[in-house]
């Protein structure tokens, strides 16, 4: 079992008004930064760190980090600078990027460069994550949604080559050219840092990661639908020869603990305060209809069965409550010993190598996610760590998700396809 | 939204990766019509009256509507030369074009790249050259109802505008519009709805008759894209219909038909 701490790192400021239960609704990419507050924006920058710095104290494997642009809800608009300064700052968690948002980069050279670098000062620790992105990612970064999913998979075939092949090489693509690819940073994991892929919507993502052997990870769906697209991965899976396990499944979802169920739930509660968030179930904000319908985006035939909730609640339609959330797991808090049975139900439930808690969002304080962070330490990965095994839920870092071989089975020396050493 | 199916004759035409619907009527000189950026805004009275003049061929372009779309194609000079191949197959000469918004583009680089093909050149509130005022508007970021209601300055007393923009569009509707939306981002996503090269490219009209109509309120493209086109194209005419959005064809149906007709003959 792999365990990953998230958190959106949400642009926290209560006299901007867009802030708490009665806070204003924001409308995606409505919101102009003129109100954005340096001196408040720079000390939550070193707050969302400092957490990063207790979590990986606390017994975390993974340090997640994702990326949105021109939104208050995700101040990480530059994923590879924070996991630059997390690649020193820490020691032995894995930096865990879902993901650099490909599609959006014209020059993905300097991706090559980027990643390979936090790797290298690291010293091995990255996961490489790669996400299409939103449409507010294509609006902001002026990248042609209808060719999105083309580049895509050509920035990635690209990099992978990049990490991989001798230089220097030609590039002669559809969506990038190159004459001299020569990068002087080479990754430090062999062949190349680990890819995952993080999604909710797109059906040609999940089969594309299932043909890649590239573990998906489920973002916050609900437990039935996440569960059935795991199935659409595992189908395409036998298609390609293989049986997928859990080393190839992952799911974020929030989880809060704290020192009595009463004060657990008033902070829980603050999940679905802050600043609105299209992604997060209960505070999504006013949807902006257009950029759902962001021409050429997604196929708009080949979704998910977690797409049709996905959307639905980006933009409040299907906004559900605190209570419905508790209710169905995909909020869990409590103390300790009650936390630890409802993790045990979504394990059993879905099956994941790797899971992600969403912990420290909306409108929680700092102090609310140190003392979750502690608590979890303390008490409940231990108890996460023991069901997972006893359930036989392998991480892609135990089991490798290329082969589905036990990486101590497999000798390093003699496979390129290790994605990364074991237990590092 | 087709408007009277049996004032015309619908086919497919065989082009080399697939196929697009082409709609003809009347007889005479041909008159080429090529629409904007949602696709075929059906028949409508602009059509009708012309083709009781002309031979009027009304495609709907590769990707747009029920025609193919080709996955090479990825600039807007890439579908005029398509369309130039067209016409060498359908073996027409003296064409009158008549191109509306992002077709009005589409005209002029089909003209820019075959001027003697043409008799004479219509651009009706083309996109396609950068204002150097102003900017054109977002259809990208405004669904295509919002961008319809813009497009008219006044859409309440249009008599085609429940056409156009109907108050429930059906969902056949919506997909049509989602089509054309996406072909168009596929065409014209960055620089947006522009050629930066096509002023200096336009110079090579000063032998084709051209007119450049649009109305004088137009909300979506800057009158400023007009003057460009008319100081760009040699002894190019101008005519801004006054009181009219971007969809002179449809608010000032009259005034339209006269000035073009007028122009033709």
């Amino acid at each position: 079992m792999f365990i990953g701490h998230f958190t959106e790192r949400p642009y926290q400021d209560p006299k901007s008004g867009y802030f708490g239960a009665t806070g204003k609704s924001i409308k995606d990419l409505t919101v102009s930064n003129d109100i954005y507050d340096p001196m408040l924006g720079s000390d939550l920058y070193n707050r969302y760190l400092d957490e990063k710095i207790y979590a990986e104290e606390m017994g975390f494997d993974g340090l997640m980090l994702n990326e949105h642009h021109s939104s208050p809800f995700c101040m990480g608009s530059t994923v590879n600078v924070e996991a630059s300064i997390l690649a020193r700052i820490t020691n032995k968690a894995k930096i865990v990027l879902l993901g650099n948002v490909l599609p959006i980069w014209d020059d993905p050279l300097w991706l090559v460069e980027q990643l390979a670098t936090i790797d290298m000062i690291s010293k091995g620790r990255l996961v490489s994550g790669w996400v299409r992105g939103t449409a507010r990612e294509s609006v902001s970064h002026n990248s042609p949604p209808a060719y999105n999913w083309e580049r895509f998979q050509e920035a990635h075939e690209f990099i992978v080559k990049a990490w991989t092949e001798p230089g220097p090489f030609r590039w002669e693509g559809k969506h990038y050219q190159y004459r001299y690819v020569n990068p002087w940073v080479k990754p430090y994991q062999k062949p190349h840092p680990p890819i995952m892929l993080p999604g909710v919507v797109s059906r040609d993502s999940v089969m594309w990661a299932a043909r890649q052997r590239i573990p998906y990870i489920m973002l916050a769906t609900q437990l039935e639908p996440t569960r059935q697209s795991f199935e659409v991965y595992k189908e395409t899976a036998r298609e390609e020869g293989y049986e997928a396990g859990p080393q190839n499944f992952g799911y974020l979802w929030k989880v809060h603990v704290d020192e009595t169920e009463e004060l657990a739930e008033e902070v829980a509660r603050k999940f679905v305060q802050g600043p609105s968030n299209p992604f997060n179930a209960g505070n999504e904000g006013t949807a902006n209809p257009a950029l759902n319908k962001l021409p050429g985006m997604t196929s708009r035939r080949r979704t998910l069965p977690t797409a049709q909730v996905a959307t639905a609640n980006r933009g409040g339609q299907l906004s559900r409550s605190f209570e419905d959330q508790v209710s169905d797991h995909t909020i869990i808090s409590g103390t300790p010993k009650t936390v630890i049975p409802k993790i045990r139900h979504v394990l059993e439930y879905l099956r994941p190598g790797s899971v992600f808690f969403w912990d420290g969002d909306g409108a929680m304080t700092h102090d609310d996610q140190m003392r979750s962070l502690r608590l979890m330490g303390e008490e409940v990965l231990p108890a996460v760590r023991e069901i997972a095994d006893e359930l036989g839920l392998d991480s892609p870092f135990e089991v490798d998700p290329k082969t589905g071989k036990k990486f101590e089975e497999l000798q390093p020396e003699t496979s390129d396809e290790i994605a990364a050493a074991p237990g590092d | 939204m087709s408007g009277d199916s049996s004032a015309y004759t619908e086919e497919e035409i065989a082009i080399p990766e697939g196929k697009l619907t082409m709609r003809t009527s009347g007889s005479g000189d041909p008159v080429l019509i090529l629409h904007g950026e949602l696709g075929f805004p059906g028949w409508r009275k602009y059509h009708q009256k012309l083709s009781e003049q002309y031979k009027v061929m009304a495609p709907s372009h590769p990707g747009y509507d029920e025609s193919d779309r080709l996955e090479w194609a990825m600039k807007v000079s890439d579908l005029a030369a398509v369309y130039l191949q067209v016409i060498d197959d359908l073996n027409i000469s003296n064409i009158k074009l008549i191109g509306f918004s992002m077709g009005g583009w589409l005209a002029a680089e089909m003209a820019v790249m075959d001027p003697g093909k043409f008799s004479e050149l219509i651009l009706v509130g083309p996109m396609g050259v950068k204002p150097e005022e102003g900017e054109i508007y977002d259809i990208f970021l405004n669904l295509a109802p919002d961008f319809l209601e813009e497009s008219f300055l006044n859409p309440k007393s249009v008599e085609e505008y429940s056409l156009i923009r109907p108050e429930e569009p059906s969902p056949e509707q919506e997909e049509l519009w989602e089509v054309g939306r996406e072909q168009s981002a596929r065409l014209a996503w960055k620089p947006y709805m522009y050629n930066q090269t096509l002023p200096y490219l336009l110079r090579r009209l000063k032998g084709l008759r051209t007119l450049i109509i649009a109305g004088k309120q137009d909300s979506i493209v800057p009158v400023d894209a007009f003057r460009i086109y008319n100081e760009s194209i040699p002894g190019s005419s101008l005519n801004l219909i006054d009181q009219s959005g971007h969809r002179p064809e449809i608010e000032k149906v009259d005034d339209f038909l006269k000035a073009i007709t007028k122009f033709l003959s």
